[in-house]
């Protein structure tokens, strides 16, 4: 059985700062990532980022990302891809991890597709960056071909280089929906609309101007009635919503459209947490069952972190620092503190503190502070 | 905000005059200088860095709407391509006679090229005049982020906002 | 319906092509993308039928989160074709029901 001071669970950028984190302070450290690319969400992302210069605003998300591997490799942080966690017990990960292509082992009697084998790391630390993942809207037609979370299409186009269709409606204009709609026209395709349940746009006026000067409809009070077609999606009818969130009779209006993309918000990925044994509290501010964690980013199970989306849906710069808070914290209850860590820490919970400020970071900060307060009664004390 | 538009989609004529980031029209008619069409508090400030002049300021919080000091702006456009919203426009009301030059942001294929005929459109994405392209710069300073400059008729400079892209 | 020329990420790297092969067709991939990424680019949307009511399901994740874009890979199913990594010669087929003889 492999032996490592820190495990950390998932390679995006909150996992891999606390990796870099965690080795530069002396721990023997692995990342393991079930994606065959490490980064994340961040290698997805090719608009320039906002915030403030130390935070990389103006640098497009793809950069952020290379500057990080790079980071990484230069602390000689070790990162495994194709590794899947399937489960953690007793400060043990079992993983399926990937062979080398001349190796094959079997896991029953049956060959598996690839070069799987099991793996079981023993670690004295774990960190879990498993991310966020989107949630799904249940409307008629809502499994048929063609529908897909808006991530995924932005994962199509962005990493996979393919378009996933060539009429497309948006359902959702936060930010991700508003973002990813100008990526599908970057990337060739036609944004029929974007429709927004509420009556507002709750994504930045500057991603909603963007796409209306590209041409495309933004209709607030507007939800998706059903989708059809034959096997695949060819259209969809939409209709406005009152008040109370009735339909209004006659407003329905049919889209011919053959994709459409499910942006209305992610929520912590937290099933590898809760089969750990972290208690989850619901918490609408950070996007809903969530694990417990204290101003350590310590969870309730002595020895698991989290950080980055797990501990709250938020945005790439705060999974940065929280990655980097949760790997000095996890190194230094080892005894592996550095010099300076004390401030370190000050300065990250002062930038996290300015990362959600303003009104449209309110809701998350007021979140984070009852998160982190029930976690202050709730998880181990140092 | 006329009746037929379902949302607030991008700003209206009132709230860009009342934008500490827009210029006035006595400035505009000196001669080139920037819009700034951020007028929401979002935690951002690259454009005050971006400014040679130390036109725009944004301070503390970052969350503060950009102010433009129109006359230390001397209509450069390098902002335009700094702005991460794709926010900030070029003006230049002195363009020509009876012709004015728009400069904006455009992150798409084909580039127009200098010379050729294009429909400009507003910030509804709607066609309203005919427009040719200046210029196209997309110098590695830009960040990827080229900017497509077109003359239009004089009166549509501040309704101007980009162009139709081929096949639609 | 590849992206071949990008504002942003350029023009699609070449890379060696990959033979596999869909429900008897022959597809083109690209070396390292995933079985998920080749189908898409050859315009297939239906990865599977469901085992009760027989609906058609395609990619909704892209993760490997949903399962919804399972296929049956070299005899294998319920493998998660949007994060397996396309080979040289793989089969990959529809997968109707849970894969196994009959549902």
């Amino acid at each position: 059985m492999r032996e490592v001071d820190l495990a950390v669970v998932g390679a995006g950028p909150a996992g891999l700062t606390a990796a870099i984190e965690g080795t530069k302070r002396g721990c023997r450290t692995v990342v393991l990532d079930m994606n065959p690319r490490p980064g994340g969400q961040l290698i997805k992302q090719i608009h320039k980022f906002f915030g403030s210069r130390e935070h990389r605003a103006g640098t497009r998300g793809i950069e952020i990302a290379d500057s990080l591997f790079h980071e990484a490799a230069s602390a000689g942080v070790e990162v495994m891809v194709e590794a899947e966690v399937y489960a953690i017990h007793d400060s043990t990960l079992e993983v399926v991890a990937q062979t080398n292509e001349d190796s094959l082992v079997l896991l029953s009697e049956e060959a598996t597709t690839s070069r799987s084998r099991p793996l079981s790391i023993a670690a004295r630390r774990i960190i879990l960056a498993t991310g966020g993942a989107e949630n799904a809207l249940n409307f008629a037609g809502w499994t048929l071909p063609g529908i897909m979370g808006a991530g995924a299409a932005q994962t199509m186009i962005n990493l996979w280089r393919v378009l996933p269709g060539k009429k497309i409606l948006m359902v959702g204009a936060g930010n991700v929906g508003l973002i990813i709609s100008y990526q599908l026209i970057q990337a060739g395709g036609e944004m029929v609309a974007v429709i927004e349940a509420t009556s507002r746009i709750g994504g930045y006026g500057v991603h909603a101007a963007k796409i209306s000067r590209a041409g495309v409809p933004i209709l607030t009070s507007h939800t998706i009635v059903s989708a059809s077609g034959e096997s695949r999606v060819e259209r969809a009818v939409i209709a406005k919503v009152d008040a109370s969130w009735r339909i209004v009779s006659g407003s329905e209006q049919e889209l011919e459209v053959d994709t459409i993309c499910i942006a209305v918000g992610l929520h912590p990925n937290a099933r590898l947490a809760s089969l750990a044994g972290c208690e989850l509290c619901y918490s609408p501010g950070l996007g809903g069952w969530v694990p417990i964690h204290n101003s350590r980013m310590e969870t309730t199970v002595s020895g698991i972190y989290i950080a980055g989306d797990l501990s709250g849906v938020e945005e790439a710069s705060t999974a940065l620092e929280e990655g980097r808070l949760a790997g000095i914290c996890a190194a230094a209850s080892l005894g592996k503190e550095r010099a300076g860590d004390h401030d370190e820490i000050k300065a990250i919970e002062g930038r996290l503190l300015g990362l959600r400020s303003g009104p449209f970071c309110q809701h998350r900060q007021d979140a984070k502070q009852e998160l982190i307060g029930i976690g202050e009664a709730q998880c181990p004390k140092q | 905000m006329s009746q037929a538009i379902e949302s607030p989609s991008y700003p209206s004529q009132q709230e860009l005059r009342n934008a500490p980031g827009y210029p006035s029209r006595k400035r505009l008619e000196k001669g080139p200088v920037v819009a700034i069409e951020c007028i929401e508090e979002i935690p951002c400030n690259p454009c005050e860095q971006a400014c040679p002049q130390h036109a725009i300021t944004i301070g503390e919080p970052i969350t503060n709407c950009p102010h433009l000091d129109e006359d230390k702006c001397i209509g450069c456009g390098l902002c335009v391509s700094q702005c991460p919203g794709l926010a900030i426009f070029l003006i230049d009301l002195t363009h020509s006679q009876g012709s004015a030059s728009v400069a904006f942001p455009h992150e798409y294929l084909p580039l127009p090229g200098k010379g050729q005929t294009v429909r400009a459109v507003n910030r509804a994405g709607e066609p309203i005049c005919s427009a040719t392209v200046v210029r196209v710069q997309n110098p590695k300073t830009n960040g990827q982020t080229p900017v497509v400059t077109v003359a239009v008729p004089r009166k549509y400079a501040t309704e101007v906002r980009g162009i139709l892209r081929p096949g639609r | 319906m590849r992206v071949v020329h990008h504002p942003i990420l350029g023009d699609l790297p070449k890379v060696q092509q990959v033979r596999i092969w869909v429900d008897g067709k022959e597809i083109t991939a690209r070396k390292g993308e995933p079985i998920a990424a080749a189908i898409a680019a050859a315009g297939i949307k239906i990865h599977r039928y469901t085992t009760k009511r027989e609906e058609p399901r395609g990619v909704f994740c892209s993760i490997g989160q949903c399962t919804d874009c399972v296929m049956i890979v070299n005899g294998v199913p319920n493998v998660r074709t949007c994060i397996t990594p396309v080979t040289e010669g793989i089969t990959v087929e529809t997968q109707h029901g849970a894969g196994r003889g009959g549902r």
